[in-house]
């Protein structure tokens, strides 16, 4: 794949507002209703059978799916129930034992843990992201937050500083962090303010697919309602797919369109999210969502 | 002209593995088709499955058996067994719900939450947000709420909100339960006015209404879910 430059990709947030202001037609009649989405669409991920144990019941073990373009996957369980060795295994960072992990690159599928090293290293810093719960294991934290932002530009081949610049700015504000903090690193920020810096710097690049673990795991409640409003809205504009860790139910319920349940490795139940949570078959899952408060 | 929804034989059982497995059988095996333009309303006393109905129609609930058939851009799509991006498509075109009560999101505005389902489908935001504010002002909430997060706001003008986001789009189907119950005589007029002209452009409607008024008002035909139950001579609970 070639590099992608700075300008392309802002052209192509252009594009993509542009694609969102077309207005759609007022009526529903049949010449007017799109067609169904799911008829052509081809998938971007696909999961089969992936294992990788650590110990009995540890970790996680014949996992299938398959993820389209533009779909949030929630992956919910308490801990030690897989959903991060899931994660790992998912993202390529972690070899299963068993079980494939296909990526669709838009040409080709991929076997994300058969291409080489340095292919992996290209998707991981351009289609793809990774949101660690702990910004300090995602950000960069002796370099400014400009540089944070700057990172995966300048790695596909952005050079002009200009522009450069004024994408770490554009992003600054799309996270709500005061662009004169530009210059500042991420140790001088509040941890809500670290999570908005990392979200900046693995969406500057327009993934295609992120993955997420327990992206507001660390945070102070009200810190964590303000970055859910943002995923929310970035992950729609952007049409971002996204597979998101968590054990917050009604995180899940806010950002997933469907879940996946684990527990003790497996899955134990998968589907619509709202479905999940209003009628929950299994046993396990009736037992979470019967468990959380309400206030 | 053809059917929007055609459902058949469907039942819904609800299994609580909290409580010794117990089988709560709600539903038994509904049957009826919906034309455009009609607005068909539920009725039987409370228990008997109206909302559980309205449910496994938004696909909230999974039905246990039967079948559930959806035009959807000139197809039929068949709910039971859908994948979640295909139900999803349908709530984003075909399916409008007017719940109950507001999911209220924190920080998300009343302007926003009234507009979101329009803008999922890919109406411009200006478009949206002048349909938005025409609904608000129609629904007689003041505009210095418009830019309020809904959290704080009274039962009523939750239940305003919630209706503006259901009428913000036409719906080839719209299901709306209880609409008017906490709503003062001027609003609920504006409800029903809204339902009717939804009717008027062909949407097909599913309601429950627990005023008689607008029940009569507004009722093509009644589906009563106690007889459609005692047809089929089911029980309410089984011990498992």
């Amino acid at each position: 794949m070639s590099a992608l430059s700075c300008d392309t990709l802002l052209e192509s947030r252009a594009r993509r507002r542009a694609d969102a202001d077309e207005d759609s037609p007022e009526n529903f009649s049949e010449a007017t209703t799109p067609r169904p989405a799911w008829a052509a669409e081809s998938p971007l991920l696909q999961a089969e059978h992936v294992t990788r144990l650590f110990g009995p019941e540890q970790g996680c073990q014949d996992v299938s799916f398959t993820l389209y373009p533009g779909e949030v996957l929630g992956l919910a369980g308490e801990s030690g129930s897989g959903k991060s060795t899931l994660l790992a295994a998912l993202s390529g960072r972690l070899l299963p034992e068993a079980g494939h992990v296909r990526y669709h690159d838009g040409k080709d599928w991929l076997d994300v843990h058969a291409v080489g090293e340095s292919r992996r290293r290209t998707l991981l810093r351009t289609e793809w992201g990774f949101v660690e719960q702990n910004p300090r294991d995602g950000l960069r934290m002796s370099v400014s937050a400009g540089a944070n932002i700057g990172e995966r530009l300048m790695a596909q081949g952005a050079r002009h500083y200009g522009k450069l610049r004024q994408a770490a700015l554009d992003w600054l504000r799309h996270v709500e962090i005061e662009p004169a903090r530009i210059d500042d690193t991420p140790g001088s920020f509040s941890g809500g303010m670290r999570q908005r810096l990392q979200i900046a710097r693995n969406l500057v690049s327009f993934p295609r697919l992120v993955f997420m673990d327990e992206p507001t795991g660390g945070l102070d409640v009200s810190v964590q309602a303000r970055i859910l409003d943002l995923l929310r809205n970035l992950v729609r504009e952007l049409k971002l797919s996204v597979v998101l860790v968590t054990h917050d139910l009604a995180v899940a319920r806010l950002l997933a369109d469907r879940l996946m349940v684990m527990r003790r490795s497996r899955i134990v139940e998968a589907g619509l999210t709202d479905q999940i949570l209003d009628d929950p078959q299994h046993p396990y899952t009736q037992l979470l969502v019967s468990s959380i408060l309400k206030v | 002209m053809d059917a929007i929804l055609k459902v058949s034989g469907i039942g819904k059982r609800f299994v609580l593995h909290q409580a010794q497995s117990a089988v709560l059988t709600v539903l038994e095996s509904i049957s009826f088709a919906l034309f455009p333009g009609e607005c068909l309303v539920l009725s039987g006393h409370s228990g008997a499955g109206k909302s559980t109905l309205m449910r496994i129609l938004y696909g909230n609930y999974l039905a246990s058996r039967g079948s559930i058939r959806i035009r959807h851009g000139g197809e039929w799509l068949e709910m039971a067994g859908a994948e979640p991006r295909q139900t999803l498509a349908l709530r984003r075109h075909t399916i409008g719900y007017v719940s109950q009560f507001l999911r209220v999101i924190p920080r998300v505005t009343a302007l926003d939450v009234v507009m979101e389902p329009a803008l999922l489908r890919g109406c411009a935001r200006k478009t949206a947000q002048s349909k938005a504010e025409a609904l608000l002002t129609r629904l007689n909430i003041p505009e210095r709420l418009w830019h309020l997060a809904p959290g704080t706001f009274s039962g009523g003008e939750q239940q305003r909100i919630n209706i503006a986001r259901g009428f913000i789009a036409p719906w080839p189907l719209l299901l709306v339960d209880e609409p008017t119950a906490s709503l003062d005589e001027t609003n609920r007029q504006v409800v029903l006015d809204l339902i009717a002209e939804a009717k008027a452009a062909d949407s097909a409607i599913i309601g429950i209404f627990h005023d008689r008024s607008a029940r009569e008002a507004i009722a093509s035909r009644f589906l009563n879910l106690e007889s459609a139950r005692a047809h089929t001579g089911g029980e309410s609970f089984h011990a498992a």
